[in-house]
């Protein structure tokens, strides 16, 4: 059985404090939006748990390129851990959008460059984890995760540049957008210190799960190697 | 939005999305813990298995009946004789 490290054990205890920090500065720190009001403080989380994915989605990507290059099955438990915490943090990145959505758009969802960038983003990976279940062999599963994380990891940059490439209603917030984007809005002194705080608290966030996933990662690796020396 | 005079109260809309980001966290820790859990307890089943046949294979008990028929086998076979060939080299 494997012990929990103790600097692991640390770094889960500094992610759950930095997590309420961030939620401080969003919830109560940050000032009010003056056309949007309170639902605009998602955006803090909106744009962390977006931060977080495109990280994992990247990670992933690379995972796999090194997983080729070496087949080391390391790489692959890398690789699965990177996108399973991409896909959950993507999800809440979806719904915490469509909510703000709501009343700044007048409606839950649109079929905007970027929304469905990313709603196709997430159906991949989706696809990615439904694919390697009927994979049996763990070499052959390996490689093909492999290959589809590089291929999958270009749909990552799209839907981050697709505000910034494509005629959109989305708003960019850092840096300029589409005239016609509806909920821009400019950050003052104190939103940034919220907005900041938040994209560091998700980046620890995003190290520590990680960690968590890949150690269970190595965990089930152990199970199946084990059942199939026992089966064969 | 445009041309308003007081800030909407879209509080609803807030408390809803951050609802949202804890419970999703939240059932996603929670299976962490669990499979971990489940996968720990499986290794410790497998390991268990593992170890009592390597076991079984490696003292494997001969019944006393057995090991009397093999004696009693071995003594009343025939000697073979050793019979040395006579070797001819052709010039």
């Amino acid at each position: 059985m494997q012990a929990k490290p103790v600097s692991l054990k640390v770094l889960d205890a500094f992610s759950l404090l930095l997590l309420a920090v961030a939620a401080y500065l969003a919830l109560v720190f940050a000032p009010t939006e003056a056309v949007m009001g309170q639902v605009q403080r998602v955006f803090y989380f909106h744009i962390g748990t977006a931060w977080t994915a495109l990280l994992g989605f990247l990670a992933a990507g690379i995972a796999g390129g090194v997983y080729l290059a070496t087949r080391d099955q390391r790489w692959d438990i890398v690789e699965v851990a990177a996108v399973e915490i991409s896909l959950v943090f993507f999800l809440i990145t979806i719904v915490l959008g469509s909510i703000w959505a709501r009343p700044v758009w007048n409606t839950w969802w649109t079929w905007d460059p970027r929304l469905t960038t990313a709603a196709v983003t997430e159906l991949i990976y989706v696809a990615y984890f439904m694919l390697r279940q009927g994979i049996e062999d763990p070499d052959r599963r390996a490689r093909f995760g492999a290959v589809y994380t590089i291929v999958g990891a270009i749909s990552a940059p799209i839907t981050f540049f697709a505000i910034r490439l494509f005629r959109t209603i989305h708003p960019v917030v850092i840096g300029s957008g589409d005239p016609g984007a509806e909920g821009t809005f400019s950050m003052v002194a104190d939103m940034k210190v919220a907005f900041f705080f938040a994209l560091f608290t998700f980046t620890v966030i995003f190290i520590d799960l990680l960690w968590n996933r890949i150690l269970m990662g190595r965990l089930a690796a152990r199970v199946e190697q084990l059942k199939l020396s026992l089966t064969h | 939005m445009r041309f308003q005079d007081a800030i909407p109260d879209t509080s609803p809309y807030m408390i809803a999305g951050y609802t949202v980001f804890f419970v999703i966290s939240a059932i996603y820790l929670v299976s962490l813990a669990v499979r971990r859990r489940n996968l720990e307890r499986d290794l410790k089943t497998l390991e268990s298995i593992e170890a009592e046949s390597r076991r079984a294979t490696v003292r494997t008990p001969v019944p006393a009946a057995s090991r009397a028929r093999a004696k009693a086998a071995r003594s009343t076979a025939p000697r073979r004789k050793l019979v040395r060939k006579k070797v001819t080299r052709s010039k």
